[in-house]
């Protein structure tokens, strides 16, 4: 047992691109650090506020969001959205006491598999350096119980 | 039942301004609808009760309690266990019981800042500087005051509501609503709805009633009211640049802030299906803003002074991270 902080990252990756970028690293046997869970969304676009919220108040460190290169999403705009969507919900957080870093957009194509296995490495870094959110417990505070987002069964 | 044979009622406030309790009043008449149909039997705003007089009642003794305000200390939260108890159905009335309000949004703010402005600031004539203590020693012996939580939570993170009447406050129509219907049911003429249900609300959000124009949300810009010169009186706010609440918000209101001029702020809530609010306006604000280069980005939403608090303003203590760092380590706004 090391108490060496071993951040939970939850990170959502378009499947067009980076998915496929995460995939390729894989295959490649390109190493990043396990510390990222990767989620596939069908864009950048998709990523509702509330994935970020939700995955924040309920122990996670860190949210990192993957998407294709500016002018390259396969719904036109989408990444755009997500791009601003990223930079109000952050701001947002910031006013709630919770550093912005800990939430970080990247643009990934599925040709860069080495580069998605950096940046990945390079976010688990800075969040190590952020140390842990540990929402769940610190927002419980003197042993008073708060709501907590429930985790649901999503069948494989 | 009481000795008259009608079924008992009770309202109660806990951390809250009292607008709940004017707005029930506010029904006019048909709150003899509820006498006639009622014993008021604890309601400390209207009449003169005791706690001990309730806590010697039988479980589920009284049938219908509305319960407004958030539990923010010892004394909140045990009435609320106390009325839950007592009552069959407990109604969580009003937007702070619902999600916290405004007093939820001191769920940014440590505590020692709280008292700080209530007693050591301007509005506040304190020259002794004196703070209220928790317990104090008179010749009589020890007083106490109850002791406030680091933050406000929502009746239902504190015990199991039935019903949900949401509204800063509630609209006297939609309250004449719901008092129709329970007398209804005590007719034996309507059944109850399921338990959880959100009562005096309408299905969709205050932008469906809205009867502002709407054409194509792009901006460029957004722009506090204040300093807004002439406002249109028929377009959108948002398509105005003035940040509006109406698309994260249920409708239930008749959109009253909108058709006054004013930008929806959200004290009905979170629409149907919305988990989180402030996620819901985030994700809608972020899709009308008109450009796609970062520095442009930021320079539009610097117009947004205040995210958290425009965000969450009635949502806080029911959002998905409740609280601000702030209460618990003084960190943040
Ligand atoms: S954003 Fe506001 S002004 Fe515009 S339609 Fe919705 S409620 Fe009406
Ligand atoms: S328009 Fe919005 S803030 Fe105004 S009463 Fe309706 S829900 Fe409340
Ligand atoms: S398809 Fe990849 S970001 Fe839209």
């Amino acid at each position: 047992m090391t108490n060496e902080f071993d951040p939970v990252i939850i990170g959502f990756t378009c499947n067009w691109c980076s998915y496929r970028a995460a995939d390729m690293a894989g295959t490649a046997r390109i190493k990043y650090p396990h510390n990222v869970r990767l989620m596939r969304l069908m864009c950048s676009g998709r990523l509702d506020p509330t994935f970020v919220l939700k995955a924040l108040a309920g122990g996670a460190d860190g949210v990192l969001l993957t998407g294709c290169h500016p002018g390259e999403c396969h719904y036109l705009e989408q990444n755009y959205k997500a791009l601003r969507r990223v930079k109000l919900l952050k701001r947002t957080i910031a006013a709630m006491g919770i550093e912005p870093e800990r939430v970080k957009l990247v643009w990934a194509s599925a040709a860069e598999g080495t580069f998605l296995a950096k940046e990945i490495g390079v976010f688990v870094e800075e969040i190590k350096a952020l140390g842990p959110l540990n929402w769940p417990q610190r927002a419980g505070i003197n042993g008073i119980p708060v709501h907590q987002p429930e985790i649901e069964e999503v069948p494989a | 039942m009481s000795e008259n044979g009608k079924p008992k009622f009770a309202m109660y406030w806990a951390a809250s301004c009292g607008g709940c309790e004017i707005a029930v009043l506010n029904i006019h008449e048909r709150i003899l609808d509820v006498d006639a149909n009622f014993e008021v039997a604890f309601w400390p705003v209207a009449m003169d009760a005791k706690y001990k007089d309730v806590e010697a009642m039988q479980d589920g003794e009284i049938l219908l309690t509305l319960f407004n305000g958030g539990i923010r200390n010892e004394e909140n939260e045990h009435i609320a266990k106390l009325l839950r108890k007592k009552s069959q159905l407990l109604v969580a009335f009003g937007s702070c019981a619902n999600e916290g309000c405004i007093p939820g949004l001191a769920n940014l703010s440590p505590m020692e800042a709280l008292f700080e402005t209530a007693y050591h600031t301007a509005s506040t004539e304190n020259p002794e500087g004196i703070l209220p203590q928790y317990e104090y020693d008179v010749p009589e012996g020890t007083i106490t005051i109850p002791t406030m939580y680091p933050v406000l939570r929502t009746l239902d993170q504190v015990v199991d509501v039935d019903y949900y009447i949401p509204g800063c406050p509630p609209e006297s129509h939609q309250i004449e609503a719901v008092i129709d219907a329970v007398i209804a049911v005590l007719k034996g003429e309507a059944e109850l709805p399921p338990k959880g249900t959100v009562l005096g609300v309408g299905t969709s959000t205050v932008c469906d009633e809205c009867s502002r124009k709407r054409d194509v949300k792009k901006i460029k810009q957004f722009v506090r009211i204040q300093d807004v010169e002439r406002i249109d009186p028929e377009i959108c706010l948002l398509e105005q640049g003035i940040l509006c609440n109406g698309p994260a918000t249920a409708s239930g209101c008749t959109a009253l802030c909108p058709a006054a001029g004013a930008p929806c702020a959200g004290c009905y809530g979170p629409a149907n299906g919305v988990i989180d609010y402030g996620a819901r306006m985030m994700a809608s604000v972020a899709s009308v803003i008109d450009s796609r280069d970062p520095d442009e980005i930021d320079a539009i939403l610097d117009g947004l002074v205040d995210p958290a608090g425009s965000f969450y303003r009635f949502n806080l203590a029911h959002s998905l991270l409740h609280t601000g760092q702030a209460s618990w380590n003084g960190k943040g706004s």
